[in-house]
């Protein structure tokens, strides 16, 4: 019960909105200054700034304080929002919600609840046992690691807005869909046994813990956020722009077109035949998106490979090996991978 | 007394175990920590987040690691 979180001396309110507000106004001034920054500490080196090495490290410099930058914003905004939607209160709004609008409403509500991985059996019990429909389930299910805030921002950032939202929109897409195609199917039967004899006999609850929260919790669970997220991928994100860095570098521009290109037909299966067993978190596979995209390789065929990577992963198929029968698995991996191959087909196909 | 912690063996779930043995040593409270790690028994006790605090049967926290000032909260 997180209202006991209040320190000794709490710091009165109006410091906190105005330290908040202080700590935007700088990271916005030094937003702006961070291209020419990275241009004055490129020049200081001892190499040719045209070089291939001198691409690889200005490339380096100005993007990893950018994508920090907005990380450290984004994160602690959706901290804040999160403390709003504690999984008890996505159980209730989804809780006899019919096949359809139930999809649609687990899909939006898997971006804003807090989700681990660890989580995930738990999570999914709670909601079946509690009478969500299996299909609503696995919307949220699919949706929750899919469409995050760090991958929209990494997107965003890298990338650009239209490729972040393209992503968002289709991300949900295949979350909506899938997740009524599993309904459709009607598989409860294929659930492990002892997840069906489980029965919420607890009632919802009318009031929720996260309602009780003042601002200035929100604005610590925010901070917790933002420490916790940040301190897991920073590594990654270093790794990721690296590696993006050395390709824009070093590959020559053709490569990546003739391999990921739109014209390779069977380029989209194999982009989601790789990312399927791969798993990485989105901080390392975007900054690689970005490079490959920037060397030549088809938008829809580098989405599938990101929804793949990022969507559907070995760990994550083991620890719901506990709730879901092999079969059910299977199902899911093949619906999940027949919309996210649909998306990388469309996408090369309209541009 | 007992304190339970329930989760599946994340390093969030060992890191609350620690914590909690590490707060109530420095407080010098007796206590004696149980890791629940079977999934049946940890949704048994109706929570959807992991890590979770069990003391007196009561789930008192879920979906973080909790901070030194609750765990004392719960050793009082």
């Amino acid at each position: 019960m997180s209202d006991h979180t209040v320190s000794t001396r709490p710091a009165p309110d109006w410091l906190w909105h105005l330290g908040l507000l202080a700590a935007l106004v700088l990271r916005g001034v030094i937003y702006r200054q961070l291209a020419p920054l990275s241009e004055r500490l490129t020049a200081l080196l001892p190499i040719n700034r045209h070089s291939a090495t001198g691409e690889a490290i200005a490339f380096f410099l100005y993007d990893v304080p950018k994508v920090m930058l907005l990380l450290t914003l984004i994160v602690f905004a959706m901290g804040v929002v999160r403390s709003w939607f504690a999984p008890e209160r996505t159980r209730a709004l989804l809780a006899g919600r019919r096949e359809g609008v139930g999809n649609v409403l687990a899909a939006a509500l898997g971006v804003v609840t807090p989700f681990c991985s660890c989580s995930a059996v738990p999570l999914f019990i709670g909601l079946v046992s509690a009478g969500v429909p299996l299909g609503v389930t696995f919307s949220f299910l699919i949706s929750a690691p899919m469409v995050n805030e760090v991958a929209l921002v990494l997107l965003f950032g890298l990338v650009g807005w239209q490729v972040a939202a393209v992503y968002f929109g289709f991300g949900l897409a295949v979350a909506i869909v899938s997740g009524w195609v599993i309904g459709r199917l009607h598989l409860e039967g294929w659930l492990q046994d002892w997840v069906r004899d489980i029965h919420s006999g607890a009632a919802l609850p009318e009031a929720f813990e996260s309602d009780r929260l003042s601002l200035i919790d929100r604005y610590r669970l925010g901070f917790a956020a933002l420490r916790e997220i940040v301190g897991r991928v920073w590594i990654w994100i270093l790794a990721g722009i690296g590696t993006g860095a050395l390709i824009h570098g070093y590959v020559p521009e053709d490569l990546m077109a003739r391999i990921m290109g739109a014209e390779a037909w069977w380029s989209v299966p194999a982009a989601v035949a790789i990312g399927i067993p791969m798993y990485t978190n989105a901080a390392g596979v975007i900054p690689i998106v970005e490079a490959l995209l920037d060397k030549g390789a088809a938008l829809g065929t580098v989405l599938a490979f990101m929804m793949s990577v990022i969507a559907l992963s070995l760990p994550e198929m083991i620890i719901l090996k506990q709730v879901l029968s092999l079969r059910l698995i299977a199902v899911f991996v093949a619906v999940v991978g027949s919309g996210i191959l649909a998306v990388g087909y469309l996408f090369n196909v309209l541009f | 007394m007992e304190i339970k912690v329930l989760g599946t063996g994340c390093a969030k779930c060992k890191a609350t175990a620690d914590l909690i043995a590490e707060v109530a040593a420095e407080a010098g409270k007796k206590v004696e920590i149980v890791k629940v790690e079977e999934m049946r028994q940890i949704v048994g006790y109706g929570v959807m987040a992991t890590p979770a605090v069990v003391v007196a049967e009561k789930v008192v926290h879920k979906g973080s690691v909790p901070s030194r000032a609750q765990i004392l909260t719960w050793l009082a």
